[in-house]
């Protein structure tokens, strides 16, 4: 062993006990180390909260497995929305391209199938890959050429949408087009009662999704380097990650998941109309994700939380709605959570540094 | 012991060596012409004032940064890292004076960060799960070996554990992963007088096992300690390298800040 220095001879007599992993908390530091392990705690606890009171001040009505799977049906496609944005997120981006790659998405499945007469699985083939391949221009773009997500997918939001309206002369495909020459396509609408509850196929799906996604992010090695990237992209570099084709990987794996929201959304829309193009799909998604607790500043957060944000607007728009309040209420509501949801996340960080 | 000998190593061929790397940052040389040698089995000590290119010269030798001009060899052969991956691969482990830790992330995501355990069979083949229980059991059986600090839970994110602590992880990775070369760019500027005392019997526990280390240092005494050798970097070259046994302290630091200009035969060829 090396010579000790002088003042180092003391060390001999000093306590030996190394790495004892002390379980030993108290309980407002358990509960700190909860939120903090566990972000997707905050956004549930505050959707069951959301639920009883609506359930209390609307009476059983509210309540009804109906009312409440109605909710999850208003809100699948946000919540799919939510579950790509939250991937990006992660990684301390943000895609503002999602919402109008599902319209475009949606338009050449429909196209595909009903106007060109492919064969309907070819149709959604071709509509899937469509949207990886937007997202894929989005991650070489942020990937390769290193610029920042927001003016990347300001750029092909633009593109897409624009693209979109060109190619389809604006025209909608009607429902009835749809359900004699490819029904596949209206495959989500399908339905099934329990009781009283009413679960479609879409339903299902993004609940599929989103837990096929949070499996993925924590129980695979691409899942943590996503959030290594998103936490601290240099750190990642340095720690033998390939950031770039994480990024690169993250984006486009975003533009297929919309793609799959498109195909959800002409099953619950029934047609297919390009117009859909000017709705702020983008934003109602990254609501779900900020309300879910996934930090803009990458690296935190879980896609459950994204979920649960998607149902909380869902909760509060139809609980208003049934108490028969202005529109307008949600959208302040919606607001205050938002708000709420960020400062919580920052109190969480706070506490557990 | 004579002056080209420093002992044994000298005999040997070196295990790593660069020459005449450039590395510019815009208007700024971080590296102008720099050498490097590291002979197997020993503990190298680069020294130099702050901003003389130490942590650059880590950064070329490691695939952190590609270097503008210069050569640089492993074994013999030469070698052009374009990430730290493909360094990490070839056996060179490095601790970076940033540590290079991801803050949200488990002590355990940490140490398997690139190089994760799956769960054998068809988890692991075809859904791809990681082995966490594996995983984190080598993480703490590390971190009890290497005796470095007091952890609640190996499952706690990293940004939970104070500086000391966290640089103790980091160190614990490179030891417990470096197989060719090990390097560590400031392992004990964080840690109390207890931990860097344990830093430094790792250094030579990792010795023992055969692995050269490059051990980058402002402390002194430390350097002293431990390294065979002394390689002191200047405005972005090696200057000299220097035998523990044959100077002082402050010569040493004399000829870091160039208030004495060191003998030929310290000086690099
Ligand atoms: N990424 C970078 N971008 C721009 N300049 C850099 C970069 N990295 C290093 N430099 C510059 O290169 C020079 C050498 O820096 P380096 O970090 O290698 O010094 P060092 O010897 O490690 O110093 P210290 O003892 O403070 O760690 C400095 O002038 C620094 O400003
Ligand atoms: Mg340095």
């Amino acid at each position: 062993m090396a010579q000790a220095q002088e003042f180092e001879k003391v060390l001999s007599s000093s306590d030996t006990s190394v790495a004892a992993f002390d379980e030993h908390k108290s309980a407002v530091k358990r509960i700190q180390h909860f939120l903090h392990s566990t972000p997707a705690a905050v956004p549930l606890i505050v959707l069951v909260l959301a639920i009883i009171v609506f359930g209390i001040t609307i009476g059983g009505r509210f309540f009804s497995s109906y009312t409440l799977t109605l909710i999850l049906q208003q809100i699948a496609i946000i919540g799919i929305l939510g579950a790509a944005q939250t991937l990006v997120i992660l990684t301390a981006g943000i895609d503002l391209s999602i919402g109008v790659i599902m319209v475009i998405s949606a338009v050449i499945m429909g196209n595909c199938a009903v106007s060109y007469g492919m064969p309907s699985v070819l149709a959604v083939a071709i509509g899937l890959a469509a949207g990886a391949a937007c997202g894929l221009l989005n991650g070489v773009l942020v990937a390769y050429m290193k610029l920042p997500p927001f003016i990347v997918t300001l750029g092909t939001w633009n593109i897409v949408m624009a693209t979109n309206f060109i190619y389809s002369a604006n025209e909608t495909i009607r429902d009835t087009d749809v359900d004699t020459q490819a029904p596949l396509l209206h495959l989500f609408a399908l339905s099934f009662k329990v009781g009283t509850a009413v679960l479609t196929l879409g339903v299902i799906a993004t609940v599929v999704l989103v837990l096929i996604l949070w499996y993925v992010l924590n129980h695979t090695a691409w899942g943590r380097h996503v959030y290594a990237v998103g936490d601290d992209q240099e750190a990642a570099k340095l720690s033998g990650i390939q950031t770039k084709k994480v990024l690169m990987t993250v984006y486009t794996l975003a533009g297929l998941i919309a793609a799959f929201a498109a195909w959800v959304s002409i099953g619950r829309n029934g047609s297919i109309s390009p117009s859909a193009a000017v709705t702020d799909y983008n934003l109602q998604a990254i609501t779900a994700t900020v309300i879910g607790g996934i930090s803009l500043f990458g690296g935190r957060g879980s896609i459950l939380g994204t979920l649960f944000g998607a149902m909380i607007v869902g909760v509060v728009s139809m609980g208003l709605n049934m108490l028969g309040a202005d529109p307008q209420w949600k959208v302040l509501l919606t607001g205050v959570l938002i708000i709420g949801a960020v400062a919580v996340d920052q109190w969480i960080r706070k506490v557990s540094a | 012991m004579d002056q080209k000998g420093f002992g044994m190593t000298m005999t040997q061929e070196p295990i790593l060596t660069a020459r005449g790397l450039v590395k510019r940052y815009g208007r700024v040389t971080a590296l102008d012409n720099a050498d490097f040698d590291l002979y197997p089995g020993e503990i190298l000590a680069v020294i130099g004032d702050n901003g003389a290119g130490k942590s650059s010269l880590i950064k070329a030798i490691s695939g952190a940064a590609v270097p503008d001009e210069g050569e640089i060899r492993l074994e013999g052969k030469p070698v052009a890292f374009k990430s730290p991956m493909e360094a990490r691969e070839a056996g060179i482990e490095t601790v970076y004076q940033n540590l290079a830790l991801s803050p949200a992330l488990s002590i355990a995501d940490n140490m398997f960060l690139g190089r994760e355990i799956r769960k054998p069979g068809f988890l692991g083949d075809w859904l791809r799960m990681l082995d966490r229980p594996a995983m984190e059991k080598r993480a703490r059986d590390k971190l009890t070996e290497l005796g470095l600090m007091t952890i609640q839970n190996i499952s706690q994110a990293v940004e939970t554990l104070s500086g000391g602590q966290r640089q103790g992880v980091a160190v614990a990775r490179a030891a417990a992963f470096g197989s060719r070369v090990v390097i560590m760019d400031e392992p004990t500027a964080a840690l109390g007088v207890k931990e860097s005392r344990r830093v430094l019997e790792l250094i030579l526990d990792v010795k023992k096992r055969g692995l050269p280390i490059v051990l980058i240092s402002h402390n002194m005494p430390h350097v002293f300690e431990v390294a065979d050798r002394i390689h002191i970097h200047r405005l972005g070259r090696r200057l000299c390298v220097i035998d523990p046994k044959q100077y002082t302290m402050s010569d040493a630091v004399a000829f870091m800040t160039g208030a004495k200009v060191p003998p030929e035969a310290a000086l690099a060829a």
